[in-house]
């Protein structure tokens, strides 16, 4: 339909680079096409491990509902160009404060909620101060908040502290039936598909960035700062101030992704939160949004979640018991996307995530 | 944006006895400036002419010093870009400055959207945007990214987003600068229309041919000061060339150097372009020859394309086209590297951004060339390093405080000498000089030139560029000389002087070449 | 500055210029900060000087600290090569240690995940071990140099996958080399006093200073990391050099790795250099070298490491966890960032300004920061 108004409007000899779909679209389409064959290939070839039924496909959602949080924070950072990677440290210190606060305080469940949010929110203001208005490049800041949030998990804590406080377990295994998506299990029951309400929150919320970066003035201008910031400037955006919501924005995202995760797994251990920058990053990158900034839809993200949790499934069942596997097919999908944005990014994209650019690689143009 | 005859002709902008300086530089002294209703009026100057002074006291980016402005005989106090705008001026860079991942219309909208409930309404905008670009006659699909169409199409998308907002005065600063013919063609007829509805337009450019085309009025700037106002219509191409460059015609130079006549019949050149180009956007293709212990001068206005000649000999941007002779023998020049082991060396334009390594040492910025054709093993011995610093620190005067001493810390004309020093160190046959003594004093100055006559006795061929005449008439024994990214002509000996140059460069009226 | 007078001459004419370019050195900046731990490692620790052969070792606080900086000090030499070109970081040097050692570990063990006898050639396996850390870096190196990735995000592919293609290496476990003649490079060669480590650290110092100075590899790695552009114009190739910078950064990683698992006499792809690319970067930047590239200086990077191995040292001594330990270092490298970042020398500029009463009235002038 796109490409039908599109050749009604223009005439040929001003249409010398155009292309069929913008850039963000084809890297989605790719992403989706991909979920969709490995899907279909491990139905086949699973089709005798129950890969197939509704409660299997659901509980992709509900055990990654905190990724999917994870993953939409570092979708907004980086569509501003920026990047953070402190998001797993954080995820594990919310969970061991949770426990700790619950556990050892005696502090209602209630409580647990605005702890987390505070945490996250807090993580991202400091990061984002020292990004936007400090300007010092965000991998090295969030590097080393990553390595203060874990380092803070060990100060609270070098054990394990689970957590058994009666209303966050009652919130911890809470299930939404979801009548009538059902499979009949061998003995004779059914097995029905069910929505955690992390999993429901977690929804929500992707619905709302969904609204937010496509409707709203801010979420715009996240777009237009990781296009092109001087030109954003020029337009009457405040730069920095933008990038400094973004890191806001992910802090509060990791901040409920955190709350998730302790909901999923209720327990404060060490070593929680180990390593799901990466994960986050991976969805990211997979779903289709831009390392180098300006480009990339969150449902994406939704998409590159679900390939993550796939792979991580299906890998166990081909039955390569080895724990490395799924990361390494995840990190080799990582790698094909990467080369497949850099390839895109020949699209003339000025500013944006060169970070650390050296000045070699900056175009310029002669008098 | 309908306006009456009156308006049309009435003065909408008069700015008065404009002044502003900054610390050790007086950047405009007294310049006055109007600007019609459905004018386009061209600002024109050379380097340091204070254009972009003017235009930044007029967008509220500077504070003027002294003197005032008027928009329709209202006295106005512009404080910001801001409140510019609010007074119905706009500007347009010359780099596009859009958002290249965003779409054309939300890159026309951006900070403006139509809303619904507080969320923008994105089909509003695509069908408003529609309007705007029908309405100027762009053709572009408001949905698509900005960066899948041309440079051309995407400088349109920004006259139209500035003009979208109640715009009476629009600024286009060099728009088109990195445009082919076609592409300029565009903008004119887009420039036209708005002109028709009344939009004042002062279009800033180095394009001789443009301005003629395009525009109603003239106002020339040098040195920050005022040279006047013209109508186009009643001034010759000559007279124009003439008042930017401040040279009168009666004002001859005198020639110092002995130019004899048939002194390269049948010599092989050391060099020959045949239909060069580094892409038409950058300098039409061109045919060069030049011979050993020759000077030869690059004459033309500012962004004639005059760097972009030499820098595609020397292979600082690629050829795209054309074929190139050292010393007779077809050569296909891929990288620098290449044209230093042919024999060539080139002083840069841009002395900071391409020329010093700030933090390094002079000895290091100096024995660079000369190390990068010796290669990474075969390093030069402290010892040499340290001889041949010394000695074009003590050959070219370079006033430093020792061969460590980063290069950051001298001043610009030492900086230049320490690049200079850097290529004749290479020993080069052929040396391509870009504004030598652009920003140096006087005393080097002529130093440089001292120098450059000196290496074409030792039998070196310069190339040497230059946006103060008279250095390359002392000089030169030829000139070349460039309009609009073109060459346009060759003059030797005798008629090097002025006045003929000049009219070489004014072209036009005058009969082109 | 009080006049300086020895006898009837003041001295303080000749000092001035001398005192000037000790504080304007980089390197003073580094020293300072040694200096500081040094002391007060002494004030805490008496011991910290006494240096005693034990079991054959010279042993004691500071021969303990050399020995374990060992590691970090040769990744800190790569990752300083990688940051003065490009101005990037190289965040999988850890992953390359895992990969490297797994390489040889393997090899040596002959696929046996337990064993006392070497399966081939050690000196063959060491080469293996290192192929396998150049060829990480030839993949960085090609990343960035000719795919103009930037280098923190193509690091990051190794960073993921690298520990995981480590272990599928050992065949997924941590295996173990029982040979005594594999615990040679990280603890001790027979009859030899002095722990390898020190010993292969200060050889590694000063291949790689011989390199970039006896070459001109140093002189065109500074170039193109100040000004990219300009090295072309006198003809440097900025890709090759780029690629050999982060090919080197592999192969010292691939040492670091060799040195370590030696040291444990076991490849644990999980633990090997875990975290260190975090305290090379934070070396570099101790060692008075730009994150942003351009001019460095080994000396510095290498201060820098020894550094923070004394900080690490001590504050296990004082019963910190490593994790905690963390915290700590992510304040300071925070701290040192934000005193060498340009919005607050500017700021600090401005509030200088502002008391010596001097500033020309502004008035308006609107800064557009472009």
């Amino acid at each position: 339909m796109k490409d039908n108004k599109k050749s009604a409007m223009v005439s040929p000899d001003f249409l010398i680079k155009r292309k069929a779909l913008s850039n963000a679209m084809v890297l989605l389409l790719i992403t989706i096409s991909l979920y969709v064959l490995l899907y279909v290939i491990s139905s086949v070839m699973f089709v005798d491990s129950n890969f197939s039924k509704y409660s299997v496909f659901f509980n992709l959602f509900n055990n990654k509902a905190y990724l999917l949080m994870l993953a939409l924070g570092l979708t907004v950072v980086m569509i501003t160009g920026s990047i953070d990677i402190s998001v797993g440290g954080v995820t594990g210190l919310i969970s061991m404060v949770i426990a700790t606060m619950l556990m050892k305080s005696g502090v209602s469940a209630i409580w647990s909620i605005p702890v987390a949010l505070g945490i996250g929110i807090a993580f991202g203001i400091v990061q984002g101060f020292l990004v936007a208005y400090m300007e010092i490049q965000p991998f090295i800041v969030t590097l080393s908040g990553m390595f203060f949030a874990r380092g803070m998990i060990s100060v609270i804590s070098t054990q394990s502290v689970p957590i058994t406080d009666k209303l966050f377990m009652s919130w911890s295994s809470a299930k939404v039936y979801i009548p009538f998506l059902y499979n009949a299990r061998r003995n004779g029951t059914s097995d029905v598909a069910y929505l955690t309400p992390a999993a429901i929150a977690a929804i929500l919320v992707l619905i709302i960035l969904i609204i937010v970066l496509k409707k709203t003035k801010f979420g715009r201008s996240l777009y237009a700062v990781g296009g092109n910031p001087q030109s954003a400037l020029l337009m009457g955006i405040n730069v920095k101030r933008i990038k400094f919501m973004a890191h806001v924005l992910c802090g509060l995202l990791a901040g409920i992704g955190g709350l998730l995760f302790t909901l999923l797994s209720p327990s404060g251990n060490p070593g929680n939160g180990y390593g799901y920058e990466i994960d986050a990053i991976s969805s990211s990158v997979i779903g289709g949004i831009m390392l180098s900034g300006g480009l990339g839809l969150p449902i994406g993200t939704l998409f590159g979640v679900l390939i993550n949790a796939l792979i991580e499934r299906v890998v166990p069942l081909l039955g390569i018991v080895e724990a490395s596997w799924p990361r390494i097919i995840t990190s080799a999908f990582l790698f094909v996307f990467i080369v497949l944005q850099s390839v895109f990014a020949g699209a003339g994209k000025k500013g944006g995530f060169k970070l650390l650019r050296p000045e070699w690689m900056r175009f310029r143009s002669r008098k | 944006m309908e306006t009456t005859k009156q308006e049309q002709n009435s003065p909408f902008l008069t700015m008065k006895g404009i002044g502003k300086s900054f610390p050790g530089v007086r950047a405009l002294r007294n310049v006055d400036f109007t600007l019609r209703h459905g004018e386009i009026h061209a600002l024109m100057g050379e380097n340091g002419a204070g254009k972009s002074t003017l235009v930044k006291v007029l967008t509220g980016v500077y504070l003027m010093d002294e003197g005032s402005v008027r928009l329709d005989g209202v006295l106005v106090v512009i404080r910001s870009p801001q409140e510019a705008q609010k007074h119905g001026i706009s500007t347009v860079y010359q780099e596009v400055n859009l958002c290249p991942n965003l779409t054309v219309a939300e890159n026309l909208f951006l900070g403006r959207e139509p809303r619904t409930m507080g969320l923008i309404n994105w089909r509003q905008m695509n069908r408003k945007a529609a309007e705007l670009l029908k309405k100027l006659n762009i053709s572009a699909d408001p949905t698509a990214e900005l960066n899948s169409y041309s440079i051309a199409i995407q400088q349109m998308i920004a006259i139209a987003r500035a003009v979208n907002t109640e715009c009476k005065l629009l600024i286009l600063d060099e728009p088109t600068s990195s445009l082919d013919a076609d592409e300029v063609k565009k903008i004119f007829t887009l420039m036209r229309q708005l002109k028709n509805s009344g939009v004042g337009i002062i279009f800033i450019t180095h394009f001789l041919e443009q301005t003629y085309e395009i525009c109603d009025r003239i106002t020339v700037l040098r040195n920050g000061e005022l040279v006047g106002e013209y109508e186009v219509e009643k001034l010759p191409r000559l007279e124009l060339v003439t008042k930017m460059m401040g040279k009168e015609l009666e004002n001859l130079s005198e020639l110092t150097v002995d130019k004899d006549e048939s002194r390269f019949e049948g010599e092989v050149p050391i060099m020959e372009a045949c239909n060069l180009s580094s892409g038409t956007s950058r300098v039409a293709p061109f045919d060069l020859k030049m011979y050993k212990g020759e000077v030869v001068g690059f004459g033309g206005l500012l962004g004639s394309g005059r760097s972009e000649l030499v820098r595609a000999i020397y292979g600082a941007d690629k050829a795209v086209q054309g074929q190139l002779f050292i010393k007779g023998k077809s050569t296909r020049i891929k990288n620098p590297l290449e044209a230093m082991k042919q024999g060539m060396a080139y002083l840069p334009e841009d002395r900071k951004g391409d020329g010093i390594f700030a933090d390094l040492s002079v000895r290091e910025n100096i024995i660079i060339a000369l190390q990068a054709k010796h290669g990474m093993f075969k390093r030069l011995t402290r010892k040499e390093m340290g001889k041949f610093a010394d000695e074009y620190i003590q050959l070219l005067k370079i006033k430093t405080a020792g061969s460590e001493t980063p290069v950051k810390s001298l001043s610009g004309g030492n900086q230049q000498k320490v690049i200079l020093a850097r290529w004749l160190l290479t020993n080069p046959e052929f040396i391509i000089l870009d504004e030598p003594t652009r920003g140096i004093d006087i005393g080097t100055k002529t130093e440089i030139q001292k120098l450059i006559l000196k290496l074409s006795d030792e039998g070196k061929c310069v190339a040497f560029i230059s946006s103060e005449m008279d250095e390359m008439l002392r000089t030169c024994s030829r000139m070349v000389v460039m309009r609009d990214r073109q060459k346009v002509g060759e003059l030797i000996q005798t008629e090097l002087c002025q006045d003929t140059i000049m009219r070489t460069i004014a072209g036009g009226e005058e009969g082109n070449e | 500055m009080s006049n300086f007078n020895i006898g009837n001459k003041s001295y303080l004419p000749a000092l001035k210029p001398l005192a000037m370019n000790l504080l304007r050195s980089r390197l003073t900046f580094s020293l300072v900060i040694l200096l500081i731990v040094v002391v007060q490692n002494i004030i805490t620790t008496p011991t910290f000087f006494n240096i005693s052969i034990t079991n054959g070792f010279i042993s004691g606080y500071i021969p303990n600290i050399l020995d374990e900086a060992s590691e970090l000090v040769i990744v800190t030499l790569g990752m300083t090569l990688v940051i003065a070109v490009s101005g990037g970081v190289d965040i999988s040097v850890g992953a390359i240690m895992a990969i490297s050692a797994a390489f040889c570990g393997m090899l040596l063990n002959g696929a046996e995940y337990r064993t006392d006898v070497f399966h081939s050639p050690y000196i063959l396996a060491l080469f293996f071990g290192l192929l396998g850390g150049a060829l990480c870096g030839a993949f960085n190196g090609f990343l960035v140099s000719v795919l103009k990735i930037q280098p923190m995000i193509a690091t990051l592919i190794l960073f993921t996958a690298g520990r995981s293609i480590a272990k599928q290496i050992t065949f997924g476990q941590t295996i173990y080399i029982m040979n005594p003649q594999y615990k040679w490079l990280g603890v001790q060669i027979p009859g030899v006093p002095v722990r390898t480590t020190i010993i292969v650290a200060i050889v590694i110092i000063a291949l790689v200073v011989l390199f970039t100075k006896l070459t001109s590899f140093g002189l065109y790695v500074q170039s193109v990391g100040i000004n990219g552009s300009a090295s072309r114009l006198v003809g440097l190739n900025s890709r090759v050099i780029t690629f050999m910078a982060f090919v080197i950064c592999g192969i010292l990683a691939g040492v670091a790795g060799l040195v370590g698992s030696s040291g444990v006499g076991s490849v644990n792809s999980g633990e090997l250099g875990l975290a260190i690319e975090m305290d090379a970067i934070l070396a570099v930047a101790l060692g008075g070298n730009l994150l942003s590239g351009g001019k460095f200086s080994i000396a510095g990077s290498v201060i820098g490491a020894y550094t923070i191995q004394a900080i690490t040292t001590t504050l296990y001594a004082m019963s910190v966890r490593a994790d905690q330990l963390n915290v700590f270092k992510a304040v300071i490298i925070i701290m040192i960032i934000v005193a060498s970042s340009d919005v607050f020398k500017e700021r600090i500029k401005k509030l200088s300004r502002k008391k010596s009463s001097k500033s020309m009235p502004v008035g308006g002038q609107i800064n557009e920061g472009q």
